[in-house]
């Protein structure tokens, strides 16, 4: 019971994204396209897991005063790798993700869980700490893209969604979209669904 | 001529904070007041002038394939750039330690202020990500490259400030319940980076 619920809690009532406001920088910048937000959702859920595990198997060992530079550095190690798979197996989208997917080093999502879960508690409820946490980011990342790219451009995975028949009648795609302001107005959307549902997360 | 045109640039045109939502979490939990907003800034700022300049050094006589052809002949051909995530993160986090010695000694006042998100400076993108997008961009001097990272750490000041400042008078607004705080800074981010779009079409 107690596993179930860390990893399915940080889905929607302790989700990092929108209830906690954590690693914004990467949600909104890749979700331009369904396709690039699904391979990051993928990336991050990967990095957080593994480097719960890991720092949650070193907790009684590294000393409290250089605790965040072992973090980086097991962190950066693992985006290393996943920065090489990437380039080894989806080039195209590694491109697209550019500098991104060096940035999962600095999302925050990932240092906030070391710090707040890893650190106190054993490998396998880290593990699935982390699989949630990734799952949640993963989540809003994969909502945020599929309306974005739907809207903004009319396909999906890059395959035409909208019927040519609205095009002639005169649907036109929606332009803004595809801009990277827009996904802030997103996901503010999907905070106000969010927050009208579950209303003890409201603010005073 | 060059310098002051790419010094503009950074400032108005590429906006790291709106284009590419780098260091958003800080960016949106510390903009609460214009005060420590701008304190904030200020260390993003110090912190990004040194980290890509040092940062910059490192990847073109260390890290880049053929750049330790210096030490002679026999490594000509190494390529450590793989390597790259690891030295800049590590650069960026010794910085960020110095920054934050010596504002507890001068600014004890700011210190307490800024709290637990100065050593977040060492996680926050937008620092990482200067130097990522200074080696995608490969700049052709040392020159070019610290004013890419003044002018990166001014806008995002200028932005901060900014969201802080509409924060402040936002307190008096109705705005409705589930979007009060976070999800209305949202939408006004939004809107913010729509306005800053305007500058793209300039040409220097």
């Amino acid at each position: 019971m107690k596993n179930k619920e860390i990893l399915l809690g940080p889905l929607s009532k302790n989700n990092p994204v929108i209830v906690q406001v954590l690693g914004i920088c990467s949600a909104l910048a890749v979700t331009s396209k369904l396709e690039p937000s699904i391979v990051m959702a993928i990336s991050v859920i990967a990095v957080v897991a593994l480097a719960n595990v890991v720092i949650s198997l070193l907790r009684n060992t590294i000393p409290n005063s250089i605790r965040i530079i072992v973090q980086l550095v097991v962190v950066a190690a693992l985006v290393i790798i996943v920065d090489q798979v990437l380039k080894a197996f989806a080039y195209d989208v590694s491109k697209q993700l550019s500098v991104f997917v060096g940035l999962i080093i600095t999302n925050c999502i990932v240092m906030g869980r070391l710090e707040a879960f890893a650190l106190s508690h054993g490998p396998w409820e880290s593990f699935l700490d982390g699989v949630g946490n990734g799952l949640g980011y993963g989540l809003i990342l994969v909502i945020v893209g599929f309306f974005r790219e739907l809207l903004g451009s009319g396909t999906l995975l890059g395959f035409q969604v909208i019927p040519q028949a609205f095009y002639e009648l005169g649907y036109m795609n929606n332009g803004l979209m595809i801009l990277p302001p827009m996904a802030l107005i997103v996901v503010a959307c999907i905070i106000w669904v969010h927050r009208s549902y579950n209303k003890d997360l409201q603010e005073k | 001529m060059e310098s002051l045109n790419l010094f503009i640039k950074s400032i108005f045109i590429d906006n790291m904070i709106f284009a590419y939502f780098l260091g958003m979490c800080s960016y949106l939990a510390v903009s609460k007041t214009v005060k420590t907003s701008m304190g904030l800034g200020i260390a993003v700022t110090f912190v990004l002038t040194l980290t890509v300049p040092i940062n910059y050094l490192l990847e073109n006589y260390v890290l880049k394939p053929g750049a330790l052809s210096w030490l002679g002949e026999s490594f000509a051909d190494v390529d450590l750039s793989f390597l790259s995530l690891i030295f800049f993160i590590a650069v960026v986090a010794s910085i960020v330690q110095l920054v934050e010695m010596v504002v507890e000694k001068y600014s004890p006042s700011l210190y307490a202020s800024l709290g637990i998100f100065l050593p977040l400076i060492a996680v926050n993108c937008a620092i990482l990500g200067g130097s990522l997008f200074m080696q995608q961009r490969s700049f052709d001097s040392v020159g070019t490259a610290t004013v890419f990272g003044l002018g990166s750490g001014i806008r995002w000041l200028l932005a901060i400030v900014g969201i802080a400042a509409i924060r402040e008078k936002l307190a008096y607004s109705n705005v409705p319940a589930p979007l009060k705080g976070i999800g209305i800074t949202f939408i006004i981010t939004g809107l913010m980076g729509i306005a800053f779009m305007s500058f793209l079409g300039i040409k220097l």
